[in-house]
């Protein structure tokens, strides 16, 4: 039976499709065929993210109206094995994803995927409530920043009420937290909310801390999703991320502040 | 950090400012966010029919109104029955 994931979060630039790509691609590297979706109609950005940009031909928009079969649509991944890319359109208005259509779609991926992320744009709009509708499992990406932890919230509202499981009165979508841009220093300090504090205010189980990293710009200026960087700290976070997703007991790295030395301490670099 | 912020005086801690506003406005937008569950019109119809069974009333003399305050809900029921008078003038 497959699983469908949203990555949501209310807030826009807080890591979605950057996480989006690099769970899809953990999961498919641990042998699971995946399918990722890009729910952005009108602004598709995953597939730069994801370095397909140039062959995308046919979009999600396209296999709903019939215009192309998901075959046509799907995208397959040139590093890892098992991983395909749904693409969003860019040229339509997101009116064109109805709750029909995006079903019809999902359940035709059902039959040959195991998981299905779904790469939700930011806002509470028509993307964002159809990524989430069907939703068994909810990926909620938080910054340690108020607007994000309020946009949050507010996004576990909507899947607690909103959601097809909601509506039809089914187990809940389960929920995980993927606190990411996080600086143990910063936190440390005092200027930034701890993990802590996130995780009292949300009141939902945590699935993994993404240290903020300069690795996640430049995976992205490559187009490889960061899981693929393994020497980086972002990259190792996510890879631990698909793994306790998938029921490995792992501590929570990145969440101390590194020791400095007291030269470092005097002459800067963080 | 440079040489400037190591002897500088010891940062505010606005992390704890920020995490005591959330707690508030959070809280504040869960409140309303259950504050008017949607069986209160079904409720308000069902109402209005068991006492029209024994007194004529209208729509607008049943007034239906949820609260919260802390951990309680609070159901407010206010029926205003007509006068006497029009009473008596009703077969029963």
């Amino acid at each position: 039976m497959a699983t469908v994931i949203v990555v949501t979060s209310g807030k826009g630039g807080v890591g979605k499709t950057t996480t989006s790509a690099s769970f899809a691609t953990g999961l498919a590297l641990r042998g699971f065929r995946t399918a990722v979706i890009d729910f952005d109609v009108g602004l598709r950005n995953l597939d730069l993210i994801m370095g397909c940009e140039r062959r995308v031909v046919y979009d999600f928009i396209n296999v709903i109206n019939n215009e192309a079969n998901l075959n046509q649509a799907l995208i397959r991944d040139k590093r890892v094995e098992n991983l395909y890319i749904l693409p969003a359109s860019q040229t339509r208005d997101k009116e064109a994803l109805t709750k029909d259509g995006v079903e019809k779609i999902l359940n035709e991926l059902k039959q040959s995927f195991e998981y299905i992320v779904c790469d939700s744009p930011a806002g509470i709009e028509r993307g964002a409530l159809m990524a989430l509708y069907y939703a068994d499992e909810a990926l909620v990406v938080t910054n340690p920043e108020v607007s994000s932890v309020r946009d949050s919230d507010r996004i576990l509202g909507i899947l607690a009420s909103r959601s097809r499981r909601a509506e039809q009165g089914d187990a809940p979508v389960k929920e995980h937290l993927v606190l990411a841009r996080y600086a143990p220093e910063r936190a440390n300090r005092g200027d930034m909310l701890t993990m802590q504090d996130v995780l009292e205010i949300l009141g939902i189980p945590l699935l993994g801390v993404i240290p903020e990293s300069q690795a996640v710009l430049q995976s992205s200026n490559a187009g490889v999703p960061v899981i693929l960087e393994e020497g980086s700290d972002a990259g190792a976070a996510y890879g631990d991320l698909v793994d306790r997703f998938l029921g490995k007991d792992l501590p929570h790295r990145f969440i101390e502040s590194q020791k400095k030395g007291f030269l470092k301490r005097l002459f800067g670099g963080s | 950090m440079g040489l400037f912020d190591y002897f500088r005086s010891p940062p505010s801690k606005s992390a704890a400012l920020a995490k005591e506003r959330l707690q508030i406005i959070v809280a504040h937008e869960r409140g309303s966010r259950r504050s008017s569950p949607d069986y209160l019109p079904a409720l308000k119809k069902e109402l209005l029919e068991v006492v029209r069974k024994y007194v004529p009333i209208d729509q607008s003399q049943v007034k239906v109104h949820l609260d919260r305050e802390g951990g309680y809900e609070i159901l407010e029921l206010n029926i205003t029955l007509p006068d006497e008078e029009q009473r008596l003038g009703q077969p029963r």
